[in-house]
């Protein structure tokens, strides 16, 4: 194999370097110690077992089982997205249909145009990749319109006031929110290969690929979340913004 | 004919209790000056006539027919309101006053928007002033003007006149001695009942979330 390949020796002295990071939270006073203990140990328990499931799964070259394995990052990711917006009801639901589509969508394109095969070991790593990134810009934007509605409740009253039915009244808040969901993808493609190597470029230069094809991934990688993160962020904040509302249109 | 009759309405939203067993008639063309301490629940009484909230007991009579099963937009689209801090919206003045049409799919009367404007003191000119650049009192002019857009059947007023200077305060007085002159129910929320003895026709004292006293005026 032309790319890298770490030794379990090589891993063990790399493993030091969480003492490094043990060192400077004794030293500085910070109480990180157990948090920092804790962190390792999860990380190293779970990366083995999903090494472990994913080597099972990649086994199995089963399309079921990979739409379940994708089913599942989903059903996750929407769980955690939801825990963001506490008071939005039927965020979970919200959260599931938003990803879902979003994903749904990208990886159509992406399989239908050739890009990549509708196996486990190209699905299950560009879904992860789709889905995390939906939910990260599903929490900024629950956050976001959750703040929104509290700060700007004065500006929302006085749009009903007028006449204004509920879409109306909150559109900017929509709009704000979808903005601040969006934002983090858009400008980490207006820096990427300048400011950074994204981890799917490094890996497959680490693993052997010319960097010129590994750019070439990246690029799909790049456009694939700015479309999931768009229609994931429209879906989410357009089901979600009426759980500001009772039943009588008026502000909770 | 009452056109907005509480009847033992409560609000008490989480339990605390705002508005306590509120009984009382509004007849059409009538108006009433609503006074009372701060926080005795006066904004909350004009929330509840203009729809943006629900009484969580008793009920509401618009026109003979309960709020509570009528729908609120179509209700609010009847009732100009407006706040004691004006908010306005967009770039220009302009963006304020056509919001009204925008939201009802409607075309803009241009004529009616400047005449509204000089109702208040303030001239056509005004229509492409930036909204950030006006005073405290031209943007509740604008605001006052903006509820007008569509005549409304009631009038909504709370503490609109406490940013404005003398001169601007008999300018919204007498626009809206106008407007119920022309037979719109004015409800104006106040803390200066006196000023309002000139005007209203009744004066309603809220303490406590309680109505305490009904003083006919004329």
């Amino acid at each position: 194999m032309n790319g890298a390949a770490i030794g379990t020796g090589s891993l063990l002295i790399v493993s030091s370097l969480v003492f490094v990071a043990l060192l400077f939270s004794w030293s500085q006073k910070l109480k990180l110690e157990k948090e920092i203990f804790i962190g390792a140990v999860r990380a190293v328990l779970q990366l083995v077992l999903v090494g472990y499931v994913l080597q099972y799964i990649f086994g199995l070259k089963s399309s079921a089982f990979t739409t379940l394995f994708v089913f599942f990052m989903v059903l996750n990711a929407a769980y955690n997205a939801a825990s963001r917006g506490k008071n939005i009801k039927y965020g979970f639901l919200f959260s599931f249909v938003a990803i879902a589509v979003g994903a749904a969508v990208t990886l159509s394109v992406l399989v239908l145009s050739g890009a990549i095969m509708y196996t486990p070991s190209q699905i299950i790593p560009v879904s992860g990749m789709i889905v995390s990134n939906a939910m990260v810009a599903l929490g900024l934007c629950y956050r976001q319109i959750t703040a929104d509605f509290k700060s700007r409740r004065d500006e929302v009253e006085t749009r009903l006031a007028l006449g204004a039915d509920v879409l109306p009244a909150s559109i900017d808040i929509i709009r704000d929110a979808i903005r601040t969901g969006m934002i983090p993808t858009i400008d980490s493609a207006k820096t990427v290969g300048i400011v950074s190597l994204p981890g799917m470029m490094t890996g497959l230069i680490l693993a052997g690929t010319s960097p010129v094809q590994a750019v070439r991934y990246q690029i799909m990688v790049t456009f694939m979340l700015l479309s999931t993160t768009a229609i994931s962020s429209f879906i989410a904040c357009y089901l979600a913004y009426r759980s500001f509302y009772n039943g009588r249109k008026q502000l909770i | 004919m009452n056109q907005l009759e509480f009847c033992n309405v409560s609000y008490c939203p989480g339990g605390k209790k705002v508005l306590d067993a509120v009984s009382l008639a509004v007849a059409a063309g009538n108006y009433l000056a609503v006074t009372g301490p701060s926080g005795s629940g006066k904004s909350t009484f004009l929330r509840l006539c203009g729809c943006l909230a629900s009484p969580t007991g008793g009920s509401i009579l618009y026109d003979g027919v309960d709020m509570a099963g009528q729908d609120s937009v179509a209700v609010r689209r009847r009732i100009g309101f407006c706040f004691q801090t004006p908010i306005l919206f967009g770039d220009t003045v302009e963006d304020n006053l056509i919001y009204p049409y925008y939201v009802r799919r409607q075309k803009v009367d241009r004529m009616r928007i400047v005449k509204l404007l000089e109702l208040f003191n303030l001239g056509g000119q005004y229509l492409e002033f930036p909204v950030r650049n006006l005073s405290g009192g031209e943007k509740q002019r604008i605001a006052l003007a903006r509820a007008l857009v569509f005549r409304p059947e009631i009038l909504l007023l709370d503490e609109v006149t406490s940013a404005l200077d003398e001169d601007n305060m008999q300018t919204v007085e007498q626009a809206v001695a106008g407007l119920h002159a022309d037979g719109v129910t004015v409800i104006w929320v106040t803390h200066t009942p006196a000023r309002s003895r000139g005007y209203a026709d009744t004066l309603l004292t809220i303490e406590n979330g309680c109505v305490v006293s009904q003083e006919a005026l004329k």
